[in-house]
C-alpha cells in the first residue's frame, strides 16, 4: 500500500471575514508519478474546493505556481511529492502580496519591475517591412536567450534576505532583466543609462552577495555571473562619475 | 462598482491579443488586455518549437517562399481553410518574424559552415551559406516542405512572449491580469464590452469598449487528457456561444497529438520518433509497423494517434493509476544524444515523472492538443453575428487552418493574425462613436450577480462542478476523440445532454466568498458543456473524414458533400443541442482540392456532383 501524505497547508481568505491565517492539516494517498500539481488538486476537487492555489502550464515553463515547500522556494508542479517526506508544508512565497491561501500577487510586482527597468529594447532605428533583417550574431543570440529565461516565478525574489528586509529592492531577476538588456546589441542604451535605474542600493549595490537567489532557481539562470558582471560594470560607472564631477 | 472605458478591450494577453493591442495603442487608442494570469503565462509561452515563416535562410530552406508555405498550409488543412486568409498569412509571416527581431526576439541566427543533423535516426551534414550568416535561422519541422520555422533553442514562445509584453509596456498597452472576463455586454446587435470578475478580490467588475476582441486562446481543457494549460478552458468562447447570436466554427476539428506524457499529458516533442524512438504495448513490443508498414512511428500525428488508440483498445495497453497508455522508448538512442538534442525530453521525464529516459521508457498517450475551432470571424477578424466584436489566435476560426493545422503554424498566426487585424481594428475605431446604455450595462450585471447568488446559495440544486465536469470531459473521451462514428458520437451526445441538465443544478460546496476557485470553475461549466455538445453534434452529422476529423463509418474525404465549414449556435438559451449551419470552406481557390501527399487518399471528388 502506498503511503499515506500529511499536508500542512497554510489558510487565510483576507476577503472572507470569519477567515483568520492558520495552518490546515489534509491526507492524501500517495500515486505513481505524483507531482504537488497533481496532490493539490485532488485536495480541492475532493476535500476543500474553496483552496486557492495558483497552476497554469502544469509543466514548469510558466512559473505560475512558486510557493514554500517544506522551507525552500520552488515551483510546484515539476516537484515530485515521492522526492519528499511523508509530512509536506507548504506556505505563500513570502515578499509578494497574498491573494489567498498559497496564491501571492507576482503579476504586479514583475510589471512594475519591467517598468522601473525599462525592460524593452531602446533604439532610434525604425522598423522597415521592406528591408531583411538586421544581422546578429548567433553567439549573441544565445546568451541573450539564456538570460531570458527567467519565468518570473518570484523564488529568487522570496528566497533573498535583502529583498525581505527591504521593499524597494529590486532583486536577482530584476537586476538579471537589466543584464539581459546590457548585453543585446539592439539596445542603445550606455552604461551611464543603467547605472540611473541600478547603481544605489535598491539595485546592484544592496545585494548582498549570499546566493540563495541562483540556489533556488528552478531555471538554473546564472545569477550569481550576472550580479558580480553588473557590480563590476556599475563598480566602473560609479567610479567614472566621480571622477568626471 | 467599477467601470473601465477604453477604446479596445482584449479578452486575452497571449500572443494574439497582445500584438493586436499594439496596433491599435500606435494607431493613438487606449487598450487593456484582460488576462487570468500575468501575460507572461498566457499558454503562448508554453510553445517550443517555434514558428513558421519563408524566410528561407538556412540552406534547407533554399527555394522557400510564401507560395510554398501557402501550398504546405492548404494541404496541411485538408483544404478546409479559407485559402484568401491562408494567403494572407504566408505572405504577411516573414514581415512579423522581422518586426519581432526588431523589438527584441533573439531568433536564433544563421551560422556559415559545416554541421550536422538527424533525420529518421539517420546523421546528415549540411553547410549553411557565408553570406546568409546572422541572418534568422529556421528548423525543420512536420509537413513542410522546406526547413522553415524560426526558434530561438527550445523556448520560443517565451522569447516571444517576453519581447511582446515587453513592448506592450513600452508602448502604454495595459493588463490587468487575475481578471476573468464572464460575460459579453451586448443588445444582440452589438458589443459594448464586458463583465469581468476580478481574481484578487472576487468582486464584478464592468469594461466598456468600442471594440472588443476575443483572444483568449484553445479549449482543450473541456477534454479530460490535454497538453494544454488549466487556464484554456474556453470561458471566453462560452460569453459568445451565450449570445445566441455569434457562431462557432468547426468545433469538430480537434487535433490529437500521440505523444503526451501520462499523467500530466505534458507534450514529448515529436523530435523522439524524429530522431527514432519507438512506440511500444504492454508486451514491450512494437507495434506501428504493423498498422503502417512504411512509416511506421513517423506517420503523420493523426494517423500514429488513431493506431495508438486503435491498440489499446484491443487490450495491448498499460494499465495506471491514470487510465491507460503505451510507452515511448527513446532508450536505444543513447545518452549523449538524449541529454543533447533531446535535453527538453530529458528534463520533463526527470522532473515530472521521475522517470530516466535513458535507461526507462516514457508512458505515453495520445492527447488534445490543439482547437482549430473557435470564435467565427471574417476575413478582417470581425466575429459573424455581433458589431464591434472581433476574435485572433487560437480562440478564433479565422481560418488558415481548416481540419489540421500544421506545427509552427498556430504561433506564427497569432502574430500576423494580431497584426493584420489590430490594423483593421484601428480603421474601425477611427470611424466609430458608441453610446453606451446604463440599462443594458445594469441588467448584465445583474444577471451575472444573480447567477454567482444562485451557485453559492445552491436555488438550483447540489450538483457538484467538479463531477459534472467530469462528466463532460468523460463523454467527449469516450466519444469524440480520435476515433469516431456514429454510435459513439450518439452515446456522447447524450451523455453531453444529461450533464447539461446537471451543469444548470450545480450548488458550490464552499461559501463563495473572495477569489473562490469553486465559483469560478463553476460560472463557465454550462457554457463548456454547450461547447462539448458543439464539437460532439458537429462530428456526427459531418458523416466524411477530413483533417483530423476521422469517422470509422465514413473513411473518405468527402469534398462533394462537406467541402464546407460547420458554423455551430446556441440560439436559445434552453434548447438541447446548438443549431448548425454550413457555408463554403474558402471564396477564393487558389489550390484546388487534390492529395495531400501523405495519409490516406481517399476522396469524394466535389465533381461528382455535376452529375
Ligand atoms: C505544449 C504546447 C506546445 C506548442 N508548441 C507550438 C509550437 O512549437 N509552434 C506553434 O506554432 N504552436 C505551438 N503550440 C500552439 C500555440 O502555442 C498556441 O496555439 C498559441 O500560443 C495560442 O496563442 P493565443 O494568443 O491565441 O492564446 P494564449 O497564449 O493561450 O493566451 C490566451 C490568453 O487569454 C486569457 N484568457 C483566457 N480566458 C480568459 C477569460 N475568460 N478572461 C480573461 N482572460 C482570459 C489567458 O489568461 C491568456 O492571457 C503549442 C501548444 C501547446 C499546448
Ligand atoms: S545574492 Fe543578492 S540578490 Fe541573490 S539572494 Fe543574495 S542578496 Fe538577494
Ligand atoms: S530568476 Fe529564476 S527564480 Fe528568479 S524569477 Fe526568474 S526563474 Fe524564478
Ligand atoms: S504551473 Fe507553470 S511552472 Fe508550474
Amino acid at each position: 500500500m502506498s503511503r499515506l501524505l500529511k499536508f500542512n497547508i497554510f489558510r487565510y481568505n483576507p476577503e472572507d471575514d470569519q477567515s483568520t491565517p492558520h495552518m490546515q492539516e489534509f491526507v492524501l494517498e500517495e500515486t505513481d508519478s505524483m507531482t504537488l500539481f497533481i496532490a493539490l488538486n485532488r485536495i480541492r476537487e475532493e476535500q476543500d474546493p474553496a483552496l486557492q492555489f495558483d497552476f497554469c502550464c502544469r509543466a514548469g515553463i510558466c512559473g505560475s505556481c512558486g510557493m514554500v515547500i517544506n522551507g525552500r522556494p520552488g515551483l510546484a508542479c515539476h516537484t515530485k511529492t515521492r522526492d519528499l517526506p511523508g509530512e509536506i508544508t507548504l506556505l505563500p512565497l513570502p515578499v509578494f502580496k497574498l491573494v489567498g491561501d498559497l496564491s501571492v500577487d507576482t503579476g504586479t510586482w514583475f510589471r512594475d519591475m519591467y517598468t522601473a527597468t525599462e525592460s524593452w529594447i531602446h533604439t532610434t532605428k525604425e522598423f522597415d517591412p521592406d528591408a531583411l533583417e538586421e544581422r546578429m550574431d548567433n553567439k549573441d543570440a544565445v546568451a541573450i536567450y539564456e538570460l531570458e529565461r527567467c519565468v518570473e516565478c518570484g523564488c529568487c525574489i522570496s528566497a533573498c534576505g535583502t529583498a525581505r528586509l527591504r521593499e524597494d529592492f529590486m532583486g536577482a531577476a530584476a537586476l538579471n532583466r537589466v543584464a539581459r538588456f546590457l548585453i543585446d546589441p539592439r539596445d542603445q542604451r550606455t552604461e551611464n543609462d543603467y547605472y540611473e535605474i541600478i547603481g544605489n542600493d535598491m539595485g546592484i549595490f544592496g545585494c548582498m552577495g549570499l546566493l540563495a537567489c541562483e540556489d533556488v532557481c528552478p531555471k538554473h539562470l546564472p545569477l550569481q555571473n550576472q550580479l558580480g558582471f553588473l557590480r563590476r560594470k556599475m563598480g566602473i560607472t560609479s567610479l567614472k562619475r566621480i571622477f568626471r564631477k | 462598482m467599477q467601470t473601465i472605458y477604453t477604446d479596445f478591450l482584449v479578452v486575452g494577453a497571449g500572443l494574439a491579443g497582445e500584438r493586436a493591442a499594439v496596433e491599435a495603442a500606435d494607431a493613438g487608442f487606449s487598450a487593456i488586455c484582460l488576462s487570468l494570469v500575468p501575460a507572461r503565462r498566457s499558454h503562448s509561452s508554453a510553445a517550443q518549437g517555434g514558428m513558421q515563416a519563408s524566410l528561407g535562410n538556412s540552406v534547407m530552406g533554399e527555394g522557400d517562399c510564401p507560395d510554398v508555405h501557402f501550398a504546405d498550409t492548404v494541404k496541411g488543412s485538408d483544404w478546409g481553410c479559407d485559402q484568401e486568409v491562408a494567403r494572407m498569412f504566408a505572405d504577411t509571416a516573414p514581415i512579423e518574424m522581422r518586426r519581432l527581431a526588431h523589438w527584441g526576439v533573439p531568433w536564433n541566427r544563421v551560422v556559415p559552415g559545416k554541421s550536422i543533423y538527424y533525420k529518421g535516426g539517420k546523421q546528415f551534414e549540411k553547410v549553411e551559406a557565408k553570406e546568409k550568416e546572422g541572418l534568422i535561422m529556421a528548423r525543420s519541422f512536420g509537413g513542410t516542405a522546406k526547413w522553415r520555422t524560426c526558434y530561438t533553442s527550445d523556448g520560443t514562445g517565451h522569447a516571444v512572449m517576453c519581447t511582446m509584453d515587453n513592448r506592450c509596456a513600452q508602448v502604454g498597452v495595459e493588463v490587468h491580469d487575475k481578471t476573468e472576463a464572464i460575460s459579453l455586454i451586448q443588445d444582440g446587435d452589438t458589443c459594448y464590452g464586458v463583465v469581468a470578475r476580478c481574481l484578487r478580490t472576487g468582486e464584478l467588475r464592468v469594461y466598456l469598449s468600442k471594440a472588443t476582441m476575443i483572444a483568449a486562446g484553445g479549449f482543450g481543457r473541456i477534454y479530460p487528457n490535454t497538453t494544454n494549460a488549466v487556464i484554456c478552458d474556453g470561458g471566453a468562447h462560452t460569453m459568445c456561444v451565450d449570445t445566441g447570436v455569434v457562431p462557432m466554427g468547426n468545433m469538430e476539428a480537434v487535433q490529437f497529438h500521440p505523444t503526451g506524457i501520462v499523467p500530466t499529458d505534458i507534450l514529448v516533442t515529436e523530435g523522439c520518433r524524429g530522431d527514432g524512438g519507438t512506440l511500444l504495448d504492454v508486451d514491450e513490443k512494437r507495434f506501428m509497423d504493423i498498422y503502417e508498414p512504411e512509416k511506421a512511428e513517423l506517420a503523420s500525428r493523426d494517423v500514429v494517434s488513431r493506431w495508438m488508440t486503435h491498440h489499446m483498445r484491443e487490450g495491448h495497453g498499460v494499465k495506471s493509476p491514470y487510465g491507460e497508455h503505451l510507452w515511448l522508448d527513446i532508450r536505444h538512442l543513447g545518452e549523449e544524444h538524449i541529454t543533447g538534442k533531446l535535453r527538453e525530453v530529458y528534463e520533463i521525464c526527470t522532473y515530472f515523472l521521475g522517470v530516466d529516459p535513458i535507461h526507462q521508457l516514457i508512458p505515453v498517450r495520445p492527447t488534445q492538443h490543439y482547437s482549430m475551432g473557435g470564435v467565427r470571424t471574417n476575413r478582417d477578424g470581425a466575429a459573424y453575428g455581433l458589431k464591434g466584436l472581433f476574435a485572433a489566435g487560437e480562440a478564433a476560426c479565422w481560418d488558415m487552418h481548416g481540419f489540421n493545422r500544421l506545427g509552427g503554424n498556430s504561433l506564427a498566426e497569432t502574430v500576423v493574425a494580431g497584426g493584420i487585424i489590430g490594423r483593421k481594428i484601428a480603421e474601425y475605431l477611427q470611424g466609430s462613436e458608441t453610446e453606451f446604455k446604463t440599462g443594458l450595462i445594469n441588467d448584465e450585471v445583474k444577471k451575472q450577480q444573480s447567477r454567482i447568488n444562485a451557485l453559492i446559495n445552491g436555488t438550483n440544486g447540489s450538483e457538484n462542478i467538479y463531477k459534472v465536469r467530469a462528466a463532460m470531459q468523460d463523454a467527449l473521451h469516450k466519444g469524440a476523440n480520435i476515433f469516431r462514428n456514429q454510435d459513439g458520437l450518439e452515446t456522447c451526445v447524450a451523455s453531453l445532454q444529461e450533464a447539461l441538465v446537471r451543469s444548470k443544478k450545480v450548488g458550490l460546496r464552499s461559501n463563495g466568498k473572495g477569489v473562490n476557485p469553486e465559483l469560478a470553475a463553476a460560472l463557465k461549466l454550462e457554457g463548456q458543456v454547450k461547447m462539448a455538445l458543439m464539437v460532439a453534434y458537429g462530428a456526427l452529422m459531418r458523416t466524411e473524414s477530413r483533417g483530423s476529423h476521422n469517422r470509422e463509418d465514413f473513411t473518405a474525404r468527402n469534398d462533394r458533400d462537406w467541402l464546407n465549414r460547420t458554423l455551430a449556435y446556441w440560439k436559445k438559451a434552453d434548447d438541447t443541442l446548438p443549431t448548425l449551419d454550413y457555408e463554403p470552406a474558402t471564396e477564393v481557390v487558389e489550390i484546388p482540392p487534390g492529395d495531400r501527399g501523405y495519409g490516406k487518399s481517399e476522396i469524394i471528388s466535389a465533381d461528382d456532383k455535376k452529375e
